[in-house]
């Protein structure tokens, strides 16, 4: 896997002086308030991209109303309705017509093939007669979803306000077979589902991935070594290795936001403590103790905090420490049990899983244990992994019996909840940060 | 039976075979490859020191209540019977597979299954048998018995196996 020099982004100049001119007159004043009960999805015209190769053009464009469709911030309008097939994006666009058709949000966009694929972009407000934002990016010639992908988080970040998420991956395991005998396997995806590929061979169980914010080392518990290990997998050499050899098993492993250390629980003779160790290697220290079991660590976004999940109490629950270990304070009180806490990129929020009334809920709360609210419950759910610009929580779902898992997203309001579709079951989602 | 049409005689065949493949997905054991599994069970109780008979007449398992480790008294009975035959039959090494129903998260099962092996370990121990004899290994939920939807199932899956080898 190559590493992409990504989003060398030049902000768009119009070639046409006068149109430039009159374009830049009027301050554009598009945006969409993410928040409220009463929230409609924003209606965006996005013709097919102009391009030498059509279907390229078109291609992209549909990846783009995807994206924009599936954040459920958007309401991308059928590119055939619309007045204009194909965008143009190096002329002012005719608002009176865009306007006529009942259109605020526009988007036009260029793309084409060469040594790298080079695209361009921009984003019309037609009511004020202003552009919103202009873009031009330069990829890699072999991932020609990415630019698609590249240019939604553009303009989802002029229209949102928020990061965007749509050029992620998410590693998961695929899973397969009879559940008594279930293979799971690491894979890798992109956000929306395509360009799968499998990490591990499907021999030994592999479970629980974590992906590293530089998006190139992959963390599992794996069941290679008769007890099962904590594993470290490089994606861009596929080498891995064993991180640590500690106590009868190791498990559960987390990164550190720099990406140098991973947390991770011990067990030794039926007592589970989390411990931390460098990437590099090194002698893990012991961050919990006692023989309750203590697992599920999810680092702060500045790294000096771990939140996870602790029976201490007697059923478990969330509990909030120092990074470097010592005095945890529980901070979930709610009914039922806690689990999986997983902390948000941006520092807000932490989602869980909670088990109540013989139902899984997936559920965020502010990091004081305050402010909880359920976004999820079925039979069964867990898992939760955020997409890195924390509105929206990926998880797992089983319908139980002999059927498998499924990867879902619901965003931090509660709505919008969708499928991942994959080829195989899966579960354990986890999301990239975006990639560079 | 002679009077029995041929057709009823294929149904009753069927039925049996239904029956026999029924029990075979219940005994399927965890993972035969990985060598942490028992066989199938044949017919009667295994010659006198031989794995056949630690599976049928002494019992490989024993179950736990939900999100629990505590050994009941009819899982400690079991142990007894396993400690008994095992110090009889020193020659075997023993593997315990804790497992974990799957109505708990993967990761707290993984703990929650190597603290149930680990509970019967330190049970067998105490009943005399040499801990060198001894591994343990956590399934957690990864790998039911019973699959199915309703508390009667998830029982059968919250277990420790006494695997002998």
């Amino acid at each position: 896997m190559t590493r992409l020099t990504r989003r060398s982004a030049l902000q768009l100049g119009l070639a046409g002086g006068l149109a430039l001119a009159t374009a830049r007159t009027a301050q554009a004043q598009l945006n969409i308030t993410v928040e409220g009960a009463n929230f409609q999805p924003l209606p965006i015209a996005i013709p097919d991209f102009a391009s030498s190769d059509p279907s390229f053009g078109r291609e992209t464009a549909e990846i783009v109303r995807a994206n924009l469709r599936r954040s459920g911030l958007f309401l991308p309008l059928d590119p055939a309705s619309l007045p204009v097939q194909v965008g143009d994006v190096n002329a002012t666009p005719d608002f009176n017509t865009w306007r006529t058709a009942n259109v605020t949000a526009l988007v036009m966009g260029a793309v084409d093939r060469g040594g790298q694929i080079a695209s361009s972009v921009r984003v019309w407000d037609t009511q004020q007669g202003a552009q919103v934002v202009g873009k031009s990016y330069n990829t890699d010639p072999n991932s020609s979803r990415r630019v698609a992908h590249i240019i939604s988080d553009a303009i989802y970040e002029a229209l949102t306000g928020g990061s965007g998420y749509f050029d992620t991956r998410v590693v998961y395991v695929a899973e397969s077979g009879p559940k008594a005998n279930r293979v799971k396997r690491l894979a890798i995806m992109d956000q929306d589902g395509a360009n799968a590929q499998y990490l591990t061979d499907g021999r030994t169980l592999a479970l629980t991935p974590r992906i590293s914010a530089n998006n190139d080392l992959v963390t599992y518990m794996n069941f290679e070594d008769g007890n099962p290990q904590v594993y470290l997998l490089q994606l861009s050499s596929g080498r891995q290795q064993r991180l640590a050899s500690l106590g009868a098993m190791t498990f559960a492993p987390r990164f550190s936001p720099d990406g140098g250390t991973v947390a991770f629980s011990v067990e030794q003779g039926g007592a589970t403590n989390i411990y931390a160790v460098s990437t590099g290697g090194g002698q893990p220290v012991q961050l919990t103790s006692g023989a309750a079991i203590d697992t599920g660590p999810s680092y702060s976004p500045d790294g000096s905090r771990i939140v996870f999940e602790s029976d201490r109490g007697g059923s478990p629950q969330i509990y909030m420490m120092s990074s470097g270990g010592g005095n945890p304070q529980r901070i979930s009180y709610g009914q039922g049990l806690y689990s999986t806490p997983v902390w948000s990129p941006k520092g807000d929020l932490i989602a869980f899983t909670r088990q109540s009334g013989g139902q899984f809920n997936i559920g965020i709360m502010n990091p004081d244990g305050s402010g909880e609210r359920m976004l999820y419950s079925s039979f069964h759910a867990e898992g939760p992994t955020w997409a890195p610009n924390g509105r929206v929580i990926m998880f797992f779902q089983d319908p139980g019996g002999n059927d498998g898992p499924k990867l879902m997203s619901v965003d931090i309001w509660g709505r919008n909840l969708q499928t991942i579709p994959t080829e195989s079951y899966a579960s354990d989602p986890a999301w990239s940060a975006l990639r560079s | 039976m002679l009077s029995l049409a041929p057709i009823t005689t294929a149904l009753r065949a069927a039925a049996m075979l239904l029956f026999v493949v029924a029990i075979a997905a219940c005994s399927r054991t965890p993972d035969n490859a990985m060598m942490t599994g028992v066989g199938n069970l044949g017919p009667g109780g295994g010659a006198p020191g031989s794995q056949q008979e630690f599976l049928v007449s002494v019992g490989d398992r024993v179950f736990f209540e939900t999100d629990s480790s505590s050994l009941t008294a009819e899982a400690a009975a079991t142990l007894d019977k396993q400690a008994a035959w095992l110090n009889q039959y020193s020659n075997y090494r023993i593997m315990i597979e804790g497992h974990a129903d799957e109505r708990g998260t993967r990761e707290y099962n993984i703990a929650l299954g190597a603290r149930r092996a680990s509970v019967v370990v330190n049970y067998l121990v105490s009943r005399g048998v040499n801990a060198q004899r001894i591994t343990s290994k956590s399934f957690g939920k990864e790998r039911p018995v019973a699959i199915c939807n309703d508390i009667s199932c998830w029982s059968q899956n919250r277990r420790a196996v006494t695997v002998v080898q």
